[in-house]
């Protein structure tokens, strides 16, 4: 099987081949592909790094890092990220509880448990959950599961009419398909052999689905996860409409509203400021921050997406 | 984002049909003074002042550019002082303004001898709105209101607004920090723009805050009285006491300035150097002729029929 036989030509040389023009133009136009989306990350980083300079000449970064009071557009400035960056890290905290046993729970079944007409049903419909626009989990969020919550909340102050708890909630189940689906694919990517190989060494299916492709998958499961806090982290609609737009002072308890860095960008963007005052610029130092955020992120998904890949013949 | 968005584009779809419809049956009309017919006119115009009339400004702008498409009316929102700074020193055609020129500006515009007229466009109201289940009073003071509102101020139970008052939990929404609703209620009732306490609830959706009002046991919200009226049977409208009993909001009581201070008339200026050119003449004119439709775009109290005459006459008298 291996040798070719004598009679098959050899293959020409797809290099040195004639020239063709339309090939040619191709790889022009897929470069240009390639380089559009390099422009346009760029493109955003000066467009938020100017800003951005701008502000930090008005207002010292020390004063941004450790004041704990945004209240750029009251009488009374303050300009402390603090209260922002700790309702981002509260309300995305609740939706990776939600979204990473959900998420990975339902990739395990899929992969592991579900029979192939299960499959054929359930992972289309997760998908779809992926494409409800965001803006409609807000609502969803807002008019119809936060009362609910409030009408179950056991005794003592209910949660306020729009608080972090249902918003990170709903940012859980919008995450949910994106860590659903991306650690299904690496799951079910684990070569069969390895299974075989540990049933018989008489391992159980939950050995088998937790031991060995769980650990086997990893790289790629982490970076589910990852990609699904990303989302979380830039999340807007939900967190304007079901979290609130309160800016001023640091909130930790989940039962009250509290602005994320992306509501606040929202809010002020919708509203009347005049473009290049000081109040206007702050829009561009909250964006920096939060790109900060995302870009570590990402720097610590690709170091952890290194260290566990596990590579098959 | 989005959402608005695709209003946005709703509204002009619909604009421009309206608009196409309204050329289409007035073009053998009187149309006294109804723009300039069918010459096309050409020109900037640059508007800045109050965020409060920006909106009703905007609104102008956008109906007039379907009739004058390359007339471009650029509207800013520095404030109505930052609009009559730049009005009184010659560089805007038209000044935005929530509250009378004041004496200094005057002086001002006598400096650099520009002469303007003071045109009343809308009645501006805001509602003091409390849920259903606020049965223990009708009526707040000035005073009281400020108490709840003010900087600093800790006020969470409605029994610390009066002792007279039961024990109830007060949650407070409003408008968000940057509209002109927000400059204006801070500025009559804390006495300063933009003062005010900050750990309220905040939208820029006045929807959200009806909700919001609505759907929270000892709330109270402010914000136009148009979103008032739309949800009347969700909500309850506070009357205020400004130190002459108290009234309510209503389209009469902001139209006779009786609700006070929660009501206020807006204006805008025009100068004589702007009136003096064509498209700047022909831009105020639409806007008055179509004040109606205006008002109702931006969301606010409609003129009386005394006031749309007084400010027919007025303009016209300016401009011969």
């Amino acid at each position: 099987m291996g040798t070719p036989s004598a009679t098959v030509p050899a293959a020409p040389d797809v290099r040195r081949g004639r020239r063709r023009p339309g090939e040619a133009a191709i790889k022009v136009l897929l470069a240009v592909a390639a380089v559009v989306s390099i422009a346009t990350t760029t493109g955003i980083i000066a467009s938020l790094a100017v800003p951005t300079v701008e502000f930090f000449e008005e207002v010292s970064i020390g004063e941004f890092l450790t004041s704990a009071k945004w209240t750029p557009l009251f009488a009374d400035k303050n300009y402390g990220i603090l209260p922002l960056l700790i309702a981002t890290l509260i309300v995305t905290a609740i939706s990776v509880v939600i979204a990473i046993p959900i998420g990975l729970g339902s990739a395990l079944y899929l992969s592991e448990y579900a029979s192939a007409r299960m499959r054929k049903l359930l992972k289309p419909i997760l998908e779809i959950l992926a494409g409800i626009p965001t803006v409609v989990y807000g609502f969803f969020a807002l008019l119809f599961l936060n009362p609910i919550l409030r009408s179950l909340w056991p005794g003592g102050e209910k949660p306020d009419f729009q608080n972090m708890l249902i918003a990170g909630i709903v940012m859980g189940i919008m995450v949910v398909p994106t860590v659903a689906s991306l650690a299904e694919d690496a799951m079910s990517a684990v070569p069969g052999a390895l299974r075989e190989g540990a049933y018989a060494l008489s391992s159980t299916k939950m050995q088998v689905a937790t031991r060995v492709v769980f650990p086997a998958a990893l790289s790629g499961i982490v970076a589910a996860v990852v990609l699904g806090v990303s989302r979380a982290l830039g999340e807007t609609m939900i967190a304007t409409i079901a979290g609130g737009l309160r800016v001023a002072d640091i909130v930790v308890n989940p039962t009250q509203m509290a602005s994320t860095m992306t509501a606040y960008i929202a809010g002020a963007g919708q509203g009347d400021l005049p473009v290049d005052s000081l109040e206007y610029l702050t829009i561009f130092a909250v964006g920096s921050t939060l790109f900060v955020f995302t870009f570590i992120l990402n720097a610590i998904s690709i170091r952890l997406v290194r260290k566990f890949r596990e590579v098959y013949e | 984002m989005i959402k608005s968005g695709r209003v946005r584009l709703l509204v002009a779809a619909a604009a421009v049909v309206t608009a196409a419809a309204l050329t289409a049956c007035s073009s053998d009309n009187n149309g006294s003074n109804a723009g300039s017919g069918n010459k096309e006119l050409a020109g900037d115009i640059l508007v800045d002042g109050s965020s409060t009339v920006g909106p009703l400004t905007k609104a102008a702008a956008s109906l007039y550019a379907e009739e004058q498409p390359k007339v471009n009316a650029t509207v800013g929102i520095s404030g109505t002082g930052g609009g009559f700074k730049k009005f009184c020193n010659g560089e805007i055609d038209i000044s935005d303004a929530s509250r009378p020129i004041k004496d200094e500006e005057k002086t001002a515009c006598t400096g650099k001898s520009i002469s303007y007229t003071e045109l009343i466009v809308a009645n501006d109201a805001l509602t003091v709105a409390v849920n259903k289940d606020v049965d223990f009073t009708d009526c707040l003071t000035v005073a009281q209101l400020k108490k709840i509102w003010e900087p600093g101020s800790k006020v969470n139970n409605w029994n610390q607004v009066d002792a007279k008052f039961p024990s109830k939990p007060l949650k407070l929404f409003g408008a968000g920090t940057d509209s002109g609703t927000f400059d204006y209620f801070t500025e009559v009732i804390n006495g300063k723009a933009k003062a005010s306490r900050t750990d309220y609830s905040p939208s820029e959706d006045d929807n959200i805050l009806v909700q919001g009002v609505a759907g929270t046991s000892g709330a109270m919200g402010y914000f136009g009285f148009t979103y008032f009226e739309e949800n009347t049977e969700k909500l309850k409208a506070l009357q205020v006491d400004g130190g002459a009993g108290c009234v309510g909001p209503s389209i009469e009581t902001a139209q006779n300035n009786t609700y006070k201070p929660l009501s206020r008339p807006l204006f805008i200026y025009i100068s004589k150097a702007a009136s003096g050119k064509e498209h700047v003449r022909d831009f105020v004119d639409f806007y008055i002729e179509n004040i109606d439709e205006v008002v109702k775009a931006a969301k606010f109290v409609p003129l009386t029929a005394a006031q749309k005459t007084t400010l027919k006459s007025e303009f016209e008298a300016f401009k011969a």
